[in-house]
Parts: structure tokens; C-alpha cells; sequence
């Protein structure tokens, strides 16, 4: 038992940082959310240089050979920057899906997913009627869970209808996907493809939304350091003070809780799917809290479409409902935890 | 990162689990289960003695001092078979986890000679003499003074909240050394025999009904000029030294505990059907996965700590199992119902969930208030500016 980055996992965590953070930037999120809600370069340079998007995908399918811990730390990372990259849509449910459920055909897929020379998308039927693709509108195919089955679907299938829509987080976009009359290519193994895509997805979720939920912290209190209001900081007032305390709180807890789920994982834990449940709950709620917070601690500016608080909201509240509200993962935590059984 | 137990380790747990088992269905099943701090003292006394015999009180200090040399994730595992068993509070919990730690950091080979074997073996029992009338979440402005005569420190004045001093044997405490000194400067750090004409203990009635904590009165109190950790001088360094075990590595084996708590809840809904209230089951979870997040946030820091450091997130931890519990409290009230509210005889004496609803009232005030945690996050953890102080003294 040790509850720490190893140093591989430490330098991982530093070199992703350090690349998002310098990578990222405001006016490029921007144009990447007037288009297509991809930042192009960003893309080229994850799935090239930095070598890491494929991070949990096998060497022999073109990924890293790595684990949850660090593909948990590479989304992380690029939540904390709210980078518009489709990461998770296509190398967290797609690709997850592909290598635990797909025909050996279909995981013929992987290395080109992992290298960005295609890019996949991932949705399911959650009984609310659209199949919404995330970052749907730019995918080359998808993986699509219906009553029908698990399927891949390419994007020039004849038949199948991509329509892009307008979305409130710009770096997440969805396109309503309609297969029509189009031909699907079946998974082998359709109940492990999900049961892999929601493992993978939820958690990388939960560790982008430990990034955003950070990152709203730090900006919050460099911002409460700086501005000056009857004669003080504003971070020298109680009352702000501590609002920026339970952040940390909240943010800290949250940081066990995805460690735990991507650790538990990793380990084949008989905890893992709790963990997952409660990481992504967890996880959600605290980037929504901090979010909120950020805008009402900056006060007017906070608000305005200008400063960069609203990436952070929409972002968290595009987590919050991605894949199961964290209410939701509560009342699956509640069934796990043995309520249902006899008195 | 690795959450999993070697074979070693679990090697380890069935050793533990198996000597708690025999001892608390043997010799000692009358304290199984036993949730107060302050119910039949003298049987927690024999238990804190039947524990350092058999070396398992202190498993993670030195075994020159009465310890195991436990691992951390050695001592991990013994708090959780600790708990699973049922085994109630230390009642020495202050000496294992403030007085030994702190006299481990900061004492003279002499002075762990003298005190450690003591706290192991379950021989001497500790309580904190920190709080005063005057010095609550102003911990600095502490009144009680202390001079030299001879070979002694003789002490006047008067500590409050001193738990379990009516058990106790010694007392460490901070006092105020150098004449007309203010705030934290001129504070020493003394270890003072409780049982002396010099003490007085008065015991506090608490919302629960029980005493745990108490008034100690000094009047000419002594202990011996050896008997100070650091310098004269050194008293608020020692006692930040103290508080930083407080919030840290010492609180794990309490927090396993909470596991039988939430357990009492659950059962608690289950019996009576509001296991099926959708709200209530949100509660639930929300317990269950702040639970995990007690433990796994510990295992994160103690495992950081290995380094030799512990990480800024550790000061996040006090509120936040002190919020959860007090949360919980409130949780198994809304459970139990009006039923909860009542209990047969005359006796103003709760059981466990309850008693848990109204003892969690002082989680979030005992050890730093949680508005003074808030204020040592934002100050130490993010930087943020010092609290301006007044001059009322």
C-alpha cells in the first residue's frame, strides 16, 4: 500500500501540466469554441508530441501500456486548462469500449485512435430519447449503445445523420447522431465494451472535473489577493476566506476519490465500481460548487462572457450530467452499500 | 500508487485480528462494543495494560519505547481490525496520539526513556492542558504562568476542557513562563503529575449528560525542571508541533471507528424503512462515500508523509471528519425518528446514535473550531492574509 504518484507518475503528471498549461490558452479555446470545439493544434501536439493520449491503451494497440492512475492524471490535467480536445469522447469511451468489447477487426481502430489519425465518439441510449454524441459533429465513427446492441458506425455510413448542435459547454459539443437505415458493425462483446467505455469515461470525468475544480481555486484566490475593496484584499475577509477553505476541502476529498476509483481499477478492487460511482458524484459536485463559486467570489466580472469563469461553469456542468448525474451515482452508491437487502 | 496489502500485510492483519478477537471475546468482552470514552474506567484502564503487553497499544512507534515499528500500512491495518472488532476508545488516546508523538519530536533521549514506556505499556494516562477561560480559539493568550523554584516549575492558574483529566496520571500543558509576555512568545511546554495537592479536577457536565471533560485548577502545582519539552520559551512551538499530530497521522484509528457508526445507521434504516426513503438514501451515500474519502485521504497523506513532509491537504482534514460526523448525527436522528429522542429509566443516557447526534456538537469546536481551520487553510494552504488582530486582551 502506498497512496502516492510513484515517480514515473509524478513526471507524467509534471510533463502533462506543464503542456497543457503552456498549450492552452484563452484566445485559442476561444476560436476552438466559435468552430468546431477543437482546438486543432492542441490535438496534433496531445496525440503527437506529448505521447500520452493513448495512455491506457496497450503498446501492442498503439497506447503507452499504461494504467487509470495516469490516464486519470492526463485528464486531469487537461480539465484544469477546460482544453477543448475530444480526449474523452475519443480515447476514454470510444477506444475503452473498442478494446474491451470489439472484434479483432475492430481493434484494428486502436493505434489509429491513439495516434489522432481518426477520431471516435462514443453515446448511449439513456432512455431521455437522442443518442448526443460529445464532440460528435468533428468524430470520424462512432460507438453507439442502443437496445439494439453495441455498434460501430462510420461517419460517411449511408444513411446515418450527424447533426451538430449548439451546446452550453463550447469546448464539448454534441451532435445528435441518427443511424436511420444505416448498416451497424456489431461489437463482439457488447456488455464488456460499455461496462469498459463508462469505467474509463465516468473516471476521466471525475479527473477533469479535479482539474476545473483546482483550477477555479487557484484563479479564485489569486483574484482575491489582487482586488481591493474598502482598503483590503478581498481574500482578507472572512467571509471569503472561507469559502475558499471549503473549496480546498471539497477539492482535496475529491482528489482522494478519483485516485481511489483509478487505483481500484487498476487493482481489479471489488471496490472499483463503487469507487467510480463516488468519484464521479464527488468529483462533479465539487467542480460545480467551485465553479459557482469562482463566478460569485469575482463578482461582475465573473459573469461577464469575457473573463474565462464560464469555461469552468459550463465545463462543469457538461461532467455533471455526462454519463449519470451525480444524484444518480448516490442512489447506485446507496444500492452497493446494502440497503436494499433484508433487515 | 497502490492501494493493495502484500501477503506480508495480510499476514500481519489475521495476526492482529486474531489477538483482538480472543482478547475481546475472552478476558475483555465486557468492553466490546463499549462506545463511551469515560464508562468503566478501570476495565479501559486493564485494557490499555492487556494492549502493551502484548505490544499492540503503540504498533507504529520505536520498539525501544514500547512500540512495534509498525509500517504505516501496518498501522492502517491494526486501527481497521482495532475498529472491526468492536474494540472500544483508548482511554489513553491522548498520550498515544499528542503526548507520545510530541515528546517523541521534541524530547530529550531522557525524556522518552522516562515517558514513552509508561504511554505503551498503558501504565500512565494523558490529558491536555491547552484551553483556558481566556484562551480558546485564541489559543496564544493562555494566562496560567509557571516560574522556576529550585529544582521545580511551580504552576498557577487554570486550564478548561481538559478531557479525561479525572483518569489522568500527567498533564502536558502550555503555560506562561516569562513574566509580562504576550501572545506566543514566552509560553513553555510543561509535562506536570496530575495526582498532587497542587491539581484540582473538576468535572464538566456535557450536553450528553456524561463528563469527559473537566476544569483543572493549579494552585502551587509542581513538576520537576527536566519536565519541559523544548526550551523555556519554546511552548508554541511545541504546542503548533502538537496540533499538526492533531490533524494528521493520529486521528486514522479514530476515524476507522466511524465505520461502526455509519453500520449503526444503516442497520437503524433498514429496521424501520427508511432505507426505501430516496432521500435518505442520498444521505446514505453521501456518508458512505465521504467515509471512503476519510480513509483514502488519510492513506494519501500518511503515504506523502513517508517523504518526510506532510502535504498542505492535511490541514483540510479536521473539518472534514469533524463536519461528516456531525452530518451523520443528524442523519441517524432523521432515521430514528421521535423514537430516538427517548429512552426508558431515569438515567439522562443516551445510546450510541443519539449520544452520536449531540457528542459530534463538539467535533466541530474541540481541536480548532472549524471557522479556525478555515482560517489556517486560507492563511497557510492558499496564502491568503492574515487575520488582523484586535486589542481587546
Amino acid at each position: 500500500m502506498h497512496f502516492a504518484f510513484t515517480d514515473e507518475q509524478a513526471m507524467i503528471a509534471e510533463t502533462a501540466k506543464a503542456f497543457f498549461a503552456e498549450q492552452v490558452t484563452s484566445e485559442r479555446t476561444r476560436a476552438a469554441m466559435a468552430g468546431t470545439g477543437v482546438d486543432d493544434a492542441l490535438w496534433k501536439a496531445l496525440v503527437g508530441e506529448l505521447g500520452l493520449a493513448g495512455v491506457a491503451l496497450p503498446e501492442e494497440r498503439g497506447g503507452a501500456g499504461l494504467g487509470m492512475v495516469e490516464l486519470a492524471i492526463v485528464a486531469e490535467e487537461a480539465g484544469r486548462q477546460v482544453a477543448p480536445l475530444p480526449f474523452l469522447a475519443s480515447l476514454c469511451l470510444a477506444a475503452p469500449a473498442i478494446l474491451a468489447g470489439g472484434t479483432d477487426e475492430q481493434k484494428k481502430l486502436l493505434p489509429l485512435l491513439a495516434a489522432g489519425d481518426l477520431v471516435a465518439s462514443f453515446a448511449m441510449d439513456d432512455g431521455r430519447g437522442a443518442l448526443l454524441a460529445p464532440h460528435g459533429a468533428t468524430a470520424d465513427l462512432y460507438v453507439l449503445s442502443t437496445g439494439d446492441g453495441v455498434s460501430i458506425l462510420q461517419r460517411d455510413a449511408p444513411g446515418l445523420s450527424v447533426v451538430p448542435l449548439t451546446s452550453m459547454d463550447q469546448t464539448r459539443p454534441y451532435a445528435r447522431i441518427e443511424i436511420g437505415d444505416a448498416v451497424p458493425d456489431p461489437l463482439a462483446d457488447p456488455r464488456a465494451a460499455v461496462a469498459a467505455a463508462l469505467a474509463t469515461g465516468r473516471l476521466a470525468i471525475a479527473a477533469d472535473a479535479l482539474g476545473g475544480a483546482q483550477a477555479c481555486l487557484d484563479r479564485t484566490v489569486a483574484y482575491a489577493q489582487e482586488r481591493v475593496q474598502f482598503g483590503r484584499p478581498i481574500g482578507s475577509f472572512q467571509a471569503v476566506k472561507h469559502r475558499l477553505a471549503d473549496m480546498m476541502v471539497a477539492i482535496e476529498q475529491a482528489r482522494s476519490a478519483v485516485y481511489w476509483a483509478a487505483c481500484a481499477i487498476d487493482e481489479g478492487s471489488d471496490e472499483a465500481q463503487f469507487a467510480v460511482h463516488a468519484a464521479k458524484a464527488f468529483a462533479c459536485d465539487t467542480y460545480s460548487h467551485c465553479a459557482g463559486e469562482m463566478i460569485q467570489l469575482h463578482g461582475g466580472i465573473g459573469f461577464t462572457w469575457e473573463h474565462d469563469a464560464h469555461l469552468f461553469f459550463k465545463r462543469a456542468r457538461s461532467n455533471a450530467s455526462l454519463l449519470g448525474t451525480p444524484d444518480w451515482h448516490r442512489e447506485h452508491v446507496a444500492q452497493l452499500a446494502g440497503l436494499d437487502r433484508a433487515a | 500508487m497502490k492501494l493493495g496489502f502484500s501477503p506480508e500485510e495480510e499476514a500481519f492483519r489475521a495476526e492482529a485480528a486474531a489477538w483482538l478477537r480472543s482478547e475481546l471475546e475472552g478476558p475483555f468482552a465486557d468492553v466490546r462494543g463499549v462506545t463511551s470514552l469515560v464508562e468503566m474506567p478501570e476495565r479501559r484502564r486493564d485494557w490499555e495494560k492487556r494492549l502493551g503487553e502484548a505490544g499492540w497499544s503503540c504498533v507504529g512507534w520505536p520498539r525501544a519505547y514500547g512500540g512495534r515499528d509498525a509500517t504505516l500500512a501496518e498501522q492502517v491495518i491494526f486501527a481497521e481490525e482495532y475498529a472491526r472488532a468492536g474494540a472500544p476508545p483508548r482511554l489513553n488516546h491522548i498520550g498515544i496520539e499528542l503526548a507520545g508523538p510530541t515528546i517523541l519530536a521534541f524530547g530529550t533521549e531522557e525524556q522518552k526513556m522516562r515517558f514513552l514506556p509508561g504511554i505503551a505499556k498503558g501504565e500512565e494516562i494523558w490529558c491536555q492542558g491547552y484551553s483556558e477561560p481566556g484562551a480558546g480559539s485564541d489559543l496564544a493568550n493562555v494566562r496560567t504562568r509557571a516560574r522556576r523554584e529550585g529544582d521545580d516549575w511551580v504552576i498557577e492558574g487554570q486550564k478548561v476542557w481538559t478531557s479525561l483529566a479525572q483518569f489522568s496520571d500527567w498533564i502536558f500543558m502550555i503555560v506562561r513562563s516569562e513574566e509580562g509576555s504576550k501572545g506566543p512568545k514566552g509560553l513553555s511546554f510543561l509535562l506536570v503529575p496530575v495526582d498532587q495537592p497542587g491539581v484540582a479536577v473538576r468535572p464538566i457536565h456535557q450536553i450528553t449528560g456524561e463528563a469527559e471533560f473537566n476544569e483543572t485548577f493549579f494552585d502551587g502545582a509542581r513538576t520537576g525542571a527536566a519536565n519541559i519539552l523544548g526550551k523555556p520559551g519554546d511552548g508554541w512551538k511545541v504546542a503548533m508541533g502538537l496540533l499538526g499530530f492533531e490533524r494528521g497521522v493520529s486521528t486514522l484509528a479514530q476515524q476507522m471507528g466511524f465505520r461502526n457508526e455509519l453500520d449503526a445507521v444503516i442497520a437503524a434504516a433498514r429496521a424501520n424503512g427508511e432505507a426505501r426513503n430516496p432521500l435518505i438514501r442520498q444521505r446514505i451515500a453521501k456518508a458512505e462515500i465521504g467515509l471512503r474519502l476519510m480513509r483514502y485521504g488519510a492513506l494519501r497523506m500518511l503515504s506523502g508523509a513517508e517523504g518526510g513532509t506532510l502535504d498542505p491537504a492535511a490541514l483540510t482534514y479536521k473539518i472534514q471528519w469533524a463536519t461528516w460526523r456531525r452530518d451523520l448525527g443528524e442523519l441517524a436522528m432523521d432515521v430514528l425518528g421521535v423514537a430516538g429522542e427517548t429512552v426508558p429509566g431515569h438515567d439522562y443516557a443516551f445510546p450510541l446514535l443519539p449520544n452520536l447526534y449531540l457528542h459530534s456538537r463538539a467535533d466541530t469546536i474541540y481541536g480548532g473550531t472549524n471557522e479556525i481551520q478555515r482560517n489556517i487553510i486560507a492563511e497557510r494552504a492558499l496564502g491568503l492574509p492574515r487575520e488582523p488582530r484586535g486589542d481587546l486582551r
